[in-house]
C-alpha cells in the first residue's frame, strides 16, 4: 500500500541543511497496523507528511496506493489525525466531521448518514449537536478521528493523535482503536513515543532515530490480532517491548 | 445592571471635575465684567489683572467666584446648562406632539401631529443634526468595510498587493483628514455631487484603515495545522477562504469594526467643518463657535458621543449575537 525505497528528505533552513530522512526503505501492506517510534527530532512526523504529500521528498521514491502521494490524496486515500484535535470552534461535532464531506461535495444526505456512522464508530453518538470546547480532550480527540474516518479512506495516519491525553483516557482509546481497525479493515499508520502503545497497537513497529532521520529496526509483531488490554504483561508482549526498547538505545549509541 | 455602578460612578467623577472647572475656567470673564461694573476688585485695572496669575486672581478677589459660575456667555458653561439645551432640543420640542390616528383629522399622512415633526424636522432640533450625521457615518462606514475587507483578501491572497497596499493605507492615514476633506468636496462638487456622498467619503477614508488591518491579522489567524487539514482534503483556495480564513477572522474584524464606526462618525463630523455645512453635527459646532455659544457646542459634542456609544454599543450587540450563533462565545 505504502512503498518508499532509499527516501530522502533535506530541509533547507537558515542554520543549514537538516537531514530529516536519511535513506528511509519501508513497504506497508494493505491492513496493517504500523507504529512509528523513536526520539523527538527523528523525522516521525516528517515521513507521515510525506506520505500524506504535505512535505515534498528531496530523494528517492515514494509510492501511496501505486500512485505518487499527491494524486493518492486527490483520490482521498488517506486521513490524516493530527496530534492536537484541531476541530473548528465554530462548527459543532457534526459540523466538523461534515467538513471533509462538503469540500469533497457529497451529497446532503449522504453526508447525515456518514456523519451518523462515524460518531457510532468513535462511541459519540448523540454528540453531533455540542461544539467543541463542550467535549472533555479525549472525547475531541475520538471526533477527529471521526473527522478522519468519515470520507472512507483506507489509510489513517495518526501522529501522536493520545499524545496529549492521560494514560488512563489513553488506554481506553488505544482499547478502541484497536477496535476500530478490527472492524473496518484499515491500514493505519501510527506515531507515538510509547512503547508500550506502539507494541500494544502494532502488527509491525517501526523504530528510528535521529540526526539524520533514519529507521535502525523494523519489528514484525507476533502478538494475535485480538488483544485485551492485560496482553501488556504476557511474556510475548515483554519480549516485543524489549526488542524496540533496545532498537532505540542501539539508535543513540550510533549517535554518540 | 452590575455595569451601572462603575460606569454611573465615572459620569460623577467626570461631572464633579466639571463642575470644578467652571469656576476658574470663567473667572477672567466675571473679574472684567466686575471690573467695568465699577467693583472694587485687586488688581484694579484689566493690563494688571492680566498679568497676574488665575490663581492669584482667585485668592484676592472671592467674591467673584459665585459670578464666575452664573457666567451668561461662560467659557465653560456648568453641566446642567447643557442638559437643560440638549432637552431643549430634543424632547423638549415635542410638546404637542400626539397620536391622531390615520385619517382626514390629523395635520399630515403620517398620523402624527406636527407638533411630533418638529422634532424631527426643526432645524434647531438635535436630533434632525444627529440624523444629518448619522446618515452619512453609516453609509461611510459600509463603504469603508466593504473597500477594507476586499483589500484585506487582497493582501492576504495576492503577494504584490500583500507588498504594496499595506504601506499606502497606513501613509493615507498620516494625512491630516482636515487637510484632505475640503479638497474632495470641493471635487465632487465639481463633479456635481453634493449631499451625502461626500461626506460619506470622507468618513470611509478613515474607517477602512482599522478594518483592513483587522482583517487581514484575522484572516491569516488560522494556525499551520488548520491549514494543513483543508490542504489533506485538497480543498481549492476559495473552500479554504470560506471554511477556514473568513470564520477564524470574524472576532478580528468586529474588534476593528467598533474602532471603524467611531472613526466614521468623527469623519464625518470633520468633514462638516470646513465646508460650512448647515446641518450636521459639525454645523452645530462650527455655528457655536461662531457665535460664542458654548452650550450649543458642548451639547452637540455630548450628542456626537452619545451617537459614537450607541453606533459601538450596536456592533458590539451584532457581534455577540454573531459570535454566540457561531459557537465561539460561551
Ligand atoms: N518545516 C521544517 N523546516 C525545517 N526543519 C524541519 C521542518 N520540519 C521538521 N524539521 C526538522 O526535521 C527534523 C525531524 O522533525 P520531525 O518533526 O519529523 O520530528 P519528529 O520525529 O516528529 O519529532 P517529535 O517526536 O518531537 O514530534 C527535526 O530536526 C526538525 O527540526
Ligand atoms: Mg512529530
Amino acid at each position: 500500500m505504502i512503498k518508499a525505497e532509499g527516501l530522502n528528505l533535506v530541509f533547507q533552513t537558515n542554520d543549514g541543511p537538516v537531514h530529516a530522512l536519511k535513506d528511509v526503505d519501508l513497504g506497508i501492506d494493505k491492513g496493517e497496523f504500523v507504529s512509528f517510534i523513536g526520539p523527538s527530532g527523528c523525522g516521525k512526523t516528517t515521513l507521515l507528511r510525506c506520505i500524506a504529500a504535505l512535505e515534498e521528498p528531496t530523494g528517492g521514491s515514494l509510492t501511496v496506493n501505486g500512485m505518487s502521494p499527491d494524486e493518492a490524496r486527490r483520490n482521498r486515500a488517506y486521513g490524516y489525525v493530527f496530534q492536537a484535535a484541531g476541530l473548528y470552534p465554530w462548527r459543532t461535532i457534526a459540523g466538523n466531521i461534515k467538513l471533509p464531506l462538503e469540500i469533497m461535495g457529497f451529497l446532503r444526505s449522504e453526508q447525515e448518514k456518514r456523519v451518523n456512522n462515524v460518531l457510532q464508530l468513535v462511541d459519540l453518538e448523540g454528540f453531533g449537536k455540542k461544539y467543541p470546547w463542550q467535549l472533555s480532550g479525549g472525547m475531541q480527540q475520538r471526533a477527529s478521528i471521526a473527522r478522519a474516518l468519515a470520507f472512507d479512506a483506507d489509510l489513517l495516519l495518526m501522529d501522536e493523535p493520545f499524545g496529549a491525553l492521560d494514560e488512563i483516557v489513553r488506554d481506553h482509546l488505544n482499547e478502541q482503536l484497536l477496535q476500530l481497525w478490527a472492524r473496518t479493515d484499515k491500514t493505519i499508520a501510527f506515531v507515538t513515543h510509547s512503547i508500550p502503545e506502539a507494541v500494544y497497537l502494532s502488527t509491525k513497529i517501526v523504530v528510528m532515530s535521529p540526526r539524520p532521520g533514519r529507521i535502525t529496526d523494523i519489528i514484525d509483531s507476533p502478538l494475535p490480532k485480538e488483544r485485551p488490554l492485560d496482553i501488556r504483561d504476557t511474556p510475548e508482549f515483554l519480549a516485543v517491548a524489549h526488542r524496540v526498547r533496545e532498537g532505540l538505545r542501539a539508535g543513540h549509541a550510533y549517535d554518540d | 445592571m452590575r455595569s451601572a455602578v462603575p460606569i454611573l460612578t465615572v459620569v460623577a467623577v467626570i461631572l464633579g471635575l466639571w463642575y470644578l472647572a467652571v469656576g476658574p475656567m470663567n473667572f477672567r470673564l466675571a473679574l472684567d465684567a466686575a471690573t467695568r461694573g465699577g467693583e472694587a476688585v485687586t488688581p484694579a485695572t484689566p493690563d494688571e489683572q492680566s498679568e497676574t496669575g488665575l490663581i492669584r486672581l482667585m485668592l484676592d478677589n472671592p467674591d467673584v467666584l459665585p459670578a464666575a459660575y452664573a457666567f451668561e456667555r461662560p467659557r465653560l458653561p456648568q453641566p446642567q446648562d447643557v442638559v437643560v439645551e440638549i432637552y431643549d432640543n430634543t424632547v423638549g420640542l415635542a410638546r404637542g406632539c400626539e397620536w391622531q390616528g390615520w385619517g382626514a383629522e390629523s395635520d399630515n399622512w403620517t398620523g402624527l401631529s406636527d407638533g411630533c415633526l418638529r422634532v424631527i424636522e426643526n432645524r434647531r432640533s438635535l436630533i434632525y443634526h444627529a440624523w444629518k450625521t448619522l446618515a452619512p457615518t453609516l453609509v461611510g462606514f459600509a463603504i469603508g468595510t466593504g473597500l477594507g475587507i476586499l483589500l484585506a483578501v487582497g493582501i492576504v491572497y495576492n503577494r504584490t498587493m500583500d507588498l504594496s497596499v499595506m504601506p499606502w493605507a497606513i501613509a493615507s492615514q498620516t494625512i491630516p483628514i482636515l487637510a484632505i476633506a475640503p479638497m474632495i468636496i470641493v471635487v465632487m462638487n465639481a463633479m456635481g455631487i453634493q449631499g451625502l456622498l461626500p461626506k460619506s467619503l470622507i468618513s470611509s477614508y478613515l474607517s477602512f484603515f482599522p478594518v483592513v488591518v483587522g482583517m487581514v491579522k484575522g484572516l491569516r489567524s488560522p494556525g499551520s495545522m488548520d491549514l494543513d487539514l483543508l490542504r489533506t482534503y485538497s480543498a481549492s483556495r476559495p473552500q479554504e477562504f470560506w471554511k477556514l480564513r473568513l470564520p477564524s477572522s470574524l472576532p478580528y474584524l468586529f474588534a476593528s469594526l467598533k474602532i471603524g464606526i467611531a472613526a466614521a462618525l468623527v469623519g464625518t463630523i470633520v468633514a462638516e467643518l470646513p465646508t460650512g455645512a448647515r446641518f450636521g453635527l459639525g454645523a452645530r459646532l462650527l455655528s457655536g463657535s461662531y457665535y460664542g455659544q458654548t452650550v450649543q457646542i458642548w451639547a452637540a459634542l455630548i450628542m456626537a458621543a452619545v451617537c459614537a456609544a450607541g453606533l459601538v454599543w450596536l456592533i458590539g450587540a451584532i457581534e455577540k449575537r454573531t459570535l454566540t450563533r457561531l459557537g465561539l462565545v460561551r
